[in-house]
């Protein structure tokens, strides 16, 4: 069963085609990662799975259903979440009520104007579950903004967890990272896919965090899918390696 | 942490409970301190949007005048029922926002505050030209705030500024539990969520533009019913409470005031009042020394007057 179906996707700006005709199923409990030197239209191709803006054409199912022209708010509550390659989180208010905000939306209370003290107790397990997860738990209370830069996006994972999705699309959760911190945020990958089964799509340039993770690697160049396959395939691939030593090297 | 937000909250009814007593003594007047109540509830509706879902309204005096009106003409016209005359005014006010707020919540950032003046000036027009029904220019006279009839003894708050105060004081505080108690709410959060960081909203799943829609005509129903008690202050109501000048002052005093914090808006209000009161006697410009007390807010204490106050203890 596939939780992502994208079939002939293209999205253009004006005469820039940014992604063309690129198809991708994503099975459940799949972690695939999508690679390809830059400006070759991945985080496009995120925004059009995640609902930024419409494809021009082409269409995307999510569990089972065609989401193409769903607003974003409706695919997170199919259950669908993000990261972004720059951290996207809430720096002014602390790590406990970044996720509580996420938390509470999962639950369905974003509407209200009170919340009962059983709910609240719910919200409050279930966040403090969230952040254990991402070993958080210890740092609720402090300001996101004040955390290092590989616990700010470690909090934005959690807000992505706090709303119980099962496809979870991450945009280089390693940018910026040293390799300490590279190393912590690929064991929670691997924690969250392994453990927790999630579905997960991300972007990647970290070529270790790639091979060592994923169990599809799909590169994308000009737009276009090059090539799909195991990271061994893929390490391989004649026309992947020419791609990348050609822009690259 | 706790505590101390107890002991300012405690302080702050404190000083509005005993107004009237300190007031006097200071050369100030009870029905000076009604007026920093009406004004300072409207500066907290405001920033109701304003500080807490982050959306600036440049048009929120229509909301206002609106509520002015609705009282004015139901004591006028309707009944001479001082409640029915606050809950006309905000349902008048409330309603119009809500309707136009469909409209303007499309826009964001600068053209958001453009649509908001727009509108609040259509408004203005037509309370200014509909001189049969509004009194145009010379504004809508002709009505009082009638005493209110509490069954066992009669609290007669046309003639007694004291009791008038604390009438006023007890819609306020109704007002102000509301907004408080909304904003502590998981919807609130959301509001403040979307003030800090509109993407990342979006994408936990929030539908921006119906809360801002929603908080938006809470605002505007919190303004009317601000404005309903204005137009029982003054027993008149002008197209002027209407006017985008209006609205400016209310973004003043929420911006003087420290629109980060819930009661900024109120010190805001009390300052802008008391300076309106006291210069207006000694010199027409008085505008001019209340203006150049905002720039120097804005330049020294970018977090406004309260915003100040708290950092420095902190």
């Amino acid at each position: 069963m596939n939780v992502l179906e994208i079939n002939n996707v293209t999205k253009r700006f004006g005469n820039l085609v940014a992604v063309r005709e690129v198809s991708l199923n994503v099975a459940k409990g799949e972690l695939c990662a999508i690679i390809g030197p830059n400006g070759a239209g991945k985080t496009t191709f995120f925004n059009l799975i995640s609902g930024f803006f419409p494809p021009t054409s082409g269409t995307i199912i999510f569990d089972g259903r065609d989401i193409t022209r769903l607003a974003t708010h409706q695919r997170v509550a199919r259950g669908m979440a993000r990261t972004f390659q720059i951290t996207e989180i809430f720096p002014e208010l602390t790590v406990f009520e970044n996720v509580r905000i996420a938390a509470e939306v999962a639950g369905g209370y974003r509407l209200r104007p009170w919340i009962n003290r059983v709910e609240a107790t719910k919200v409050r397990a279930h966040v403090e579950g969230t952040l254990k997860l991402v070993a958080l738990d210890n740092r609720s209370d402090r300001l996101v903004g004040e955390l290092s830069h590989g616990d700010q996006r470690a909090a934005e994972i959690a807000m992505a967890l706090a709303l119980k999705p099962h496809l979870l699309l991450l945009d280089e959760p390693t940018a910026g990272m040293g390799d300490q911190e590279t190393f912590q945020i690929s064991q929670l990958i691997r924690k969250l896919h392994r453990d927790s089964n999630y579905s997960i799509v991300l972007i990647e340039h970290d070529m270790r965090v790639v091979f060592n993770l994923a169990d599809r690697v799909c590169v994308l160049d000009q737009g276009r899918m090059l090539a799909q396959g195991t990271p061994k395939q893929i390490a391989a691939n004649e026309a992947v390696q020419a791609a990348y030593l050609g822009h690259a090297a | 942490m706790q505590s101390r937000k107890l002991i300012v909250l405690v302080a702050i009814w404190a000083v509005l409970l005993l107004a009237p007593y300190w007031m006097a003594p200071l050369g100030g007047y009870t029905a000076l301190a009604t007026r920093v109540l009406v004004l300072g509830l409207a500066a907290m509706s405001l920033n109701f949007l304003l500080g807490f879902t982050g959306v600036l309204s440049f048009g929120h005096a229509a909301w206002f005048g609106l509520g002015a009106y609705g009282a004015g003409l139901t004591l006028k016209h309707l009944a001479t029922s001082t409640p029915l005359a606050l809950l006309a005014g905000m349902l008048l006010g409330g309603l119009c926002g809500a309707i136009l707020g469909t409209l303007i919540v499309r826009r964001r950032g600068v053209y958001f505050a453009m649509v908001t003046i727009a509108f609040g000036q259509v408004f203005y027009y037509i309370a200014f030209q509909w001189s049969s029904l509004t009194g145009g220019d010379d504004g809508l006279r002709g009505f009082a705030r009638q005493p209110i009839d509490l069954g066992v003894f009669r609290l007669d708050i046309l003639t007694d500024a004291t009791a008038f105060y604390y009438f006023v004081l007890s819609c306020f505080a109704l007002a102000v539990a509301a907004m408080g108690f909304i904003l502590r709410s998981p919807f609130g959060r959301t509001m403040i969520a979307i003030r800090e960081n509109e993407r990342r909203s979006r994408f936990l799943g929030i539908p921006i533009e119906r809360h801002i829609w929603i908080a938006f005509t809470l605002s505007c129903f919190f303004m009317g019913f601000a404005g309903a008690l204005y137009a029982l202050v003054n027993n008149f109501a002008d197209p002027h409470g209407l006017h985008y000048s209006q609205s400016g002052d209310f973004v003043m005093m929420a911006v003087m005031g420290g629109m980060r914090s819930f009661w900024g808006p109120l010190l805001g209000a009390a300052v802008f009042v008391v300076l309106q009161d006291y210069l207006s006697s000694v010199t027409v410009n008085w505008m001019s020394f209340v203006g150049l007390l905002f720039i120097l807010v804005v330049l020294f204490f970018p977090r406004g007057l309260l915003g100040f106050f708290q950092r420095s203890r902190a």
